[in-house]
């Protein structure tokens, strides 16, 4: 329970961290925010921009301002975007789910893969494997994500000219058709969590193939795969998950990128657009949603950590 | 560890001394300027002329290639540096006083790192502008925590050591403890993650000027050499393969580096992400 309650008053001040910080993102912004703002639709004249100060609360005193923005924000009032002026919890709702549906999926090939991929590294023993793998491994971690897919772009429409390799399909239309097109990105963005999984599954299933009860294991008679799998894999999982919670900020922050060279219509392409409209209450909104997710996540798996392993429940 | 240096550290370390070379050298040893344009070598393949080809403006790649290097190099390495200086001495500060010092600290860092790297970038240019240097800026205030994190654990040990009690004893400062007696220590941790976020902020570089935040054109830089490539990836893929390549051979050389060196200089670490 200690633990638990530690956890979340961390929980809580990385979250209060946060919403400060993006908060301040707005404010810090040289010259007068408030013109920018306005002189996107309309002629800026001194009337207009006090009308506007003071209709978005930038009369008041700092304190009072982050107050009332965070009260708006735990009451799911992320403000308005300057274009549309629609709520910017409505575009952010609208961009959201082909990010996350491409964050999973990466995060399923390049977990799901790494697993097995580890384990048999861990079979391959001796100074020219370990090198073989060790390079391998350093280059599908340094491989650009967005490179990766641009290549597979080239490399497909040279061998399948009619593949419609880009753009987005909702999963409510035609769940089929919505995994065709994510798979490709995913992929492209799972190889670097792949290979960094894959190389840790590969050293702690070393580390654990020379415990005592991988000993007692094999005394008992069990079988290879068993010994893999059953007793050595389940202490090599406890580094696996909190290297992979770590990965989901990777994956999303890489498919803001990728989504770009597959032309996704997610995240990426709301903030990037907002970014060159200058449409700060969106990117504001945009930062403080996804980073609030992911530090959740992070909490979630934590938690997790204490269900495989019983040592930590103190 | 004692006896011969491994292979594969040689190779490694060879391989970033040349391309630092490249990028330092890059005014002299490229064969055209980056933004000469010769439109009738537009979009073709490589030549004798051109030996990785010309871009879309006839603009020859390999000089802009090389100059792509020096940007991306001279980018990643000074927001490093910053992130360096400002995020070691954060870290070794909270492990040198511990108590509330520590705590403030640490928990600043922990908001910093609770961003996603792409996204607390693209936040800190939202509020500057899009250019090279608020990139700079960005990467740094992403690495800052990182380098905080990574020195302080290391630093406790280092903090507990002896030498530090006696340092202590005989009546040195604070700051000459904390710089001149446990940094030293401290040097094959810092060597070895430099080396490795190096790498890493290479690729945050190359992806922010990719989105078209980074470096601006018509200056090169390898992102921004990508983004262009690939607006004309059917008609010519080169400058979309070339840049990539370069991008990788840059991050997987760094990165090679740093994951040699942690075997070599500090055996405890191995493994370890």
């Amino acid at each position: 329970m200690n633990f638990l309650r530690s956890r979340a008053l961390d929980l809580a001040v990385v979250l209060f961290g946060v919403s400060v910080l993006t908060f301040l993102m707005i404010r810090l912004i040289p010259g007068d925010a408030v013109a920018i703002m306005l002189g996107a639709n309309t002629e800026v004249t001194p009337d207009r921009v006090a009308a506007l100060r003071s209709r978005i609360g930038l009369d008041q005193p700092v304190l009072l301002q982050y107050f009332s923005w965070l009260g708006g924000v735990l009451s799911g009032d992320l403000g308005v975007s300057l274009w549309t002026r629609r709520p910017v919890s409505q575009e952010i709702a609208g961009h959201m789910w082909p990010t996350i549906q491409l964050t999973v999926l990466a995060l399923i090939v390049g977990a799901g893969l790494s697993l097995p991929l580890g384990v048999l590294m861990a079979r391959l023993r001796g100074k020219a494997w370990d090198t073989a793998l060790r390079v391998g491994s350093v280059a599908g971690l340094t491989i650009p994500s967005f490179w990766l897919g641009i290549m597979m772009i080239l490399a497909l429409t040279t061998l399948a000219p009619d593949w419609q390799l880009l753009g987005y399909v909702p999963f409510s239309e035609d769940p089929l058709g919505n995994v065709a097109k994510l798979l490709l990105p995913a992929v492209a963005l799972a190889l670097p969590i792949l290979a960094n999984l894959s190389r840790l599954v590969r050293s702690a299933m070393l580390d654990a193939l020379q415990q005592d009860y991988v000993r007692t294991a094999r005394a008992k008679g069990l079988s290879e795969r068993r010994i893999l799998y059953r007793h050595a894999l389940r202490n090599a999982l406890i580094p696996f998950v909190t290297s992979a919670g770590i990965m989901t900020g990777y994956l999303l922050g890489g498919a803001i990128v990728v989504e770009q060279v597959f032309a996704i219509p997610g995240l990426g392409r709301l903030i990037l657009g907002a970014i060159a409209e200058r449409n700060y209450p969106l990117v504001q909104a945009t930062i403080l949603v996804v980073t609030f997710s992911f530090v959740l996540v992070n909490f979630v798996v934590d938690l997790l950590y204490v269900l495989i392993d019983p040592r930590v429940r103190l | 560890m004692a006896g011969k240096t491994p292979k594969l550290l040689i190779v490694a370390a060879s391989a970033v001394i040349l391309l630092v070379l490249v990028a330092v050298l890059a005014p002299w040893i490229s064969p055209y300027d980056p933004l000469a344009q010769d439109i009738l070598a537009r979009l073709k393949g490589p030549s004798a002329a051109h030996w990785l080809g010309a871009d879309q403006f006839g603009r020859d790649l390999l000089s802009r290639l090389i100059h792509g290097l020096r940007a991306s190099l001279g980018i990643s390495a000074a927001a490093v540096i910053v992130a360096l200086l400002i995020g070691g001495t954060l870290g070794l500060v909270a492990a040198y006083y511990r108590g509330w010092t520590e705590r403030i600290v640490m928990r600043c860092m922990d908001v910093l790192f609770a961003f996603p790297v792409i996204l607390l970038a693209i936040g800190v240019i939202a509020m500057l502008g899009p250019g090279s240097g608020p990139t700079a800026i960005a990467i740094a205030v992403v690495y800052t925590p990182i380098f905080a994190r990574l020195l302080r654990g290391p630093a406790l040990v280092v903090a507990e050591s002896d030498f530090v009690m006696n340092a202590r004893a005989i009546g040195a400062s604070d700051a000459r403890i904390i710089f001149v007696h446990m940094l030293p220590n401290l040097a094959s941790v810092l060597l070895v993650q430099t080396s490795l976020l190096l790498s890493a902020a290479i690729l945050v570089e190359a992806s922010l000027s990719f989105l078209g935040l980074g470096t601006q054109p018509p200056a090169p830089s390898l992102g921004t050499m990508l983004s262009e490539g690939r607006n004309v990836l059917l008609l010519s893929p080169w400058s979309a393969v070339f840049s990539g390549v370069a991008i990788l051979i840059l991050a997987f050389a760094l990165n090679l580096l740093g994951d040699v060196l942690r075997d070599t200089l500090d055996p405890r670490l191995r493994g370890e992400q």
